[in-house]
């Protein structure tokens, strides 16, 4: 996307084959990337997966194992937290319980050995900036959950680090107030133009901020890469489940276009190099009820139809096991489909991903979010 | 309103005598007992501070002959008392201190620290609270003869370091557990090293526990009895003074000196409850 065609020189953070275990566990497993400057970078994964962990590394608070961080073109391994350029939003807000608000914002710069009268001004301006102006002089306590949330990240940008370091920042709010506060936080990323390393179990959370996703899965990137391609193209079975919705059919690479599902098919796909043992993927709003949807086409019966507003969701029977439609309303009057009629499904070529083949058993545990 | 009331009057006389003795009774029965409670908690302090006034015939001031202030004024009239409180006070604020800084670096090696021998560190440190004072008593004093210590004030100074550790230990600990260690990597997130963290986050943060721990300690100096008698050689503390005396005579002074530490004792809780309310009254002014 755009932080990356312009092509920039010096990654803000590095990090290079980072391993770090606890005793006997490992939880990051050799995790390198580049996170380019001024870009909002999105670690996303099920709890436990060692995003955290990665967070934790970067700010100082947990050292690697094995491996390098480079912060710039500084190796920042062994540094304590006081001594790196990045700044964190911890998700619990650890807010200082015995400060104001703004001697919580102050604390950085004073630290720092910023005037004074430096620091009222810079402090007012941020806390404007987050929207909490005027409520400076309350302590932590007489905030709400959402006002808190605001101080932690005030109080963190005010030091303008070279990357900021948001742990779930979200996490505690109610649905609304973070919906409202992921659109704040990316406005402010872009105001404030910083790095911005977030880490999120939120898939819609991190699609909508990020520029760039990293999916974690065992300690492992599993795919990276701008949330759109993450979607459209899964890399693995894993990320296809993990971000949306998805159909996948387990079957056999026939040629470089073509699959052969083990129900006898045969699905067009582009297969991307891989042989072998693969499951042809495929979102369910891309999916048409009817034939002339594209090149793809399987047969069944419905077996269950749900109208939830904006779309109908299917879901239909075919001999390739199980799968999910979700039929746009756009027109008027919607598609009603009784259980039991027959049906055909039809998607394009472009819209069939492939990955690895994850087994074919677990397809009917297959969540639609 | 007044219809309500004029309702509630009519059913009030409309109930029997009988129903109406048992609702006072609910009513009041609680207040009675707290009533109860109360006198039961500190007549004995009022009978001490009564008899500071009283003016004793006799060497005994067991029966009340007569208001005086004398004793009020002239409390170090007696030989030794003023030097008593005044080692009371010396042995109490000193090991307070001293066991302030112990404990409270004690429990944060406990909590905070997984080393060799931290269970039994745990366990050690409960051992003065629990083992029978006389037992400490006495084994603190063949461990000072046998070590060839002679016993006075720096025996009772280092006894009672012993338990006040473990009231500091154990009400720091408390307050660490429940100790949010992000605070502390958020100070130092923002750029504060250790020693700064400590000052400006750890200890603003236990000072309530500390200062707890702090008082309990320095009451429990002040008052104690049994070991102090055990490790005291020649040196007296008030009460072992009160002990000697009160086998010969027991002065209405006596009564002045435990008197005074309970009106500053009252003195410094209500000063602390005035103090905070005003923070808090404060607070809702500013929000």
């Amino acid at each position: 996307m755009a932080s990356e065609g312009a092509g920039a020189p010096v990654a803000d953070v590095r990090l290079e084959h980072v391993v770090k275990r606890f005793d006997d566990v490992v939880a990051v497993d050799g995790v390198s990337v580049e996170i380019p400057r001024g870009s909002f970078f999105a670690m996303l994964g099920p709890s436990g997966c060692g995003k955290t962990t990665t967070l934790r590394m970067i700010g100082g608070f947990e050292e690697p194992t094995e491996g390098r961080i480079f912060l710039g073109a500084e190796d920042v391994v062994g540094l304590p937290p006081y001594r790196r350029d990045v700044n964190t939003v911890f998700q619990s807000y650890a807010l200082f319980p015995h400060m104001t608000i703004e001697d919580n914002v102050a604390f950085g710069l004073e630290r720092k050995g910023v005037a004074r009268s430096e620091r009222a001004g810079r402090v007012a301006e941020i806390l404007e900036l987050v929207g909490l102006g005027g409520l400076g002089k309350r302590k932590p306590k007489q905030l709400s959950g959402g006002q808190q949330q605001r101080v932690a990240l005030a109080r963190a940008l005010v030091n303008h680090p070279r990357v900021l370091l948001l742990d779930e920042p979200l996490g505690a709010l109610d649905l609304k107030l973070r919906k409202q506060m992921q659109l704040e936080l990316k406005r402010i990323q872009h105001e404030v133009g910083l790095t911005f390393v977030h880490v999120t179990h939120d898939q819609e959370e991190a699609m909508t901020m990020a520029d760039r996703i990293a999916v974690m899965n065992g300690g492992r990137i599993e795919q990276l890469g701008p949330p759109q391609e993450l979607y459209e193209r899964p890399a693995t079975a894993f990320v296809a489940g993990f971000l949306g919705a998805s159909n996948l059919l387990p079957g056999t690479v026939e040629g470089p276009g073509a699959i052969r599902l083990d129900s006898g098919e045969l699905v067009r796909a582009d297969v991307n190099g891989r042989t072998g043992r693969v499951a042809a993927g495929v979102r369910p709003e891309k999916i048409a009820l009817g034939a002339g949807g594209g090149a793809n086409e399987l047969a069944g019966t419905v077996s269950e139809s749900a109208y939830i507003g904006v779309a109908t969701q299917v879901v239909v029977r075919t001999k390739a096991g199980v799968m999910q439609v979700f039929a746009q309303n756009a027109g008027t009057g919607g598609h009603v489909l009784a259980p039991g009629s027959p049906v055909t499904l039809s998607w394009s070529q472009d819209a069939t991903f492939v990955v690895d083949d994850v087994g074919g058993t677990d397809r009917d545990e297959e969540e639609v979010t | 309103m007044s219809a309500t009331t004029a309702d509630t009057a009519v059913v009030t006389s409309r109930l029997g005598v009988g129903a109406r003795a048992w609702r006072f009774v609910k009513r009041h029965t609680l207040t009675v007992y707290a009533a109860l409670a109360f006198i039961y908690l500190l007549l004995p302090i009022a009978v001490v501070i009564l008899f500071s006034f009283n003016d004793p015939v006799g060497r005994f001031n067991y029966v009340w002959q007569g208001f005086t202030l004398d004793n009020w004024r002239e409390w170090d009239a007696v030989l030794g008392l003023r030097e008593a409180v005044t080692t009371s006070l010396q042995i109490a604020t000193l090991s307070t201190i001293v066991a302030t800084a112990l404990g409270t670096l004690m429990a944060m090696a406990i909590v905070r620290h997984h080393f060799r021998g931290r269970g039994t560190t745990n366990i050690l440190v409960f051992l003065p609270l629990a083992t029978p004072e006389i037992v400490l008593g006495a084994s603190l004093l063949s461990l000072f003869i046998t070590a060839q210590v002679a016993t006075g004030f720096g025996t009772i100074f280092v006894a009672h370091v012993m338990f006040i550790v473990s009231f500091i230990v154990v009400t720091v600990k408390a307050r660490l557990v429940g100790f949010d260690r992000h605070l502390e990597e958020a100070a130092m997130d923002l750029g504060a090293n250790e020693w700064t963290t400590f000052r400006k986050v750890t200890l603003p943060l236990l000072s309530p526990a500390i200062l707890a721990g702090a008082l309990l300690g320095f009451a429990i100096s002040i008052d104690d009895f049994i070991i102090t008698y055990f490790v005291a050689g020649p040196t007296q503390t008030f009460p072992v003074f009160v002990w000697g005396a009160a086998r010969v005579a027991v002065p209405p002074q006596v009564n002045v000196i435990a008197s005074s530490i309970f009106l500053i004792a009252v003195t410094i809780a209500v000063v602390n409850v005035i103090i905070s309310s005003l923070r808090a009254g404060r607070q809702q002014q500013g929000a």
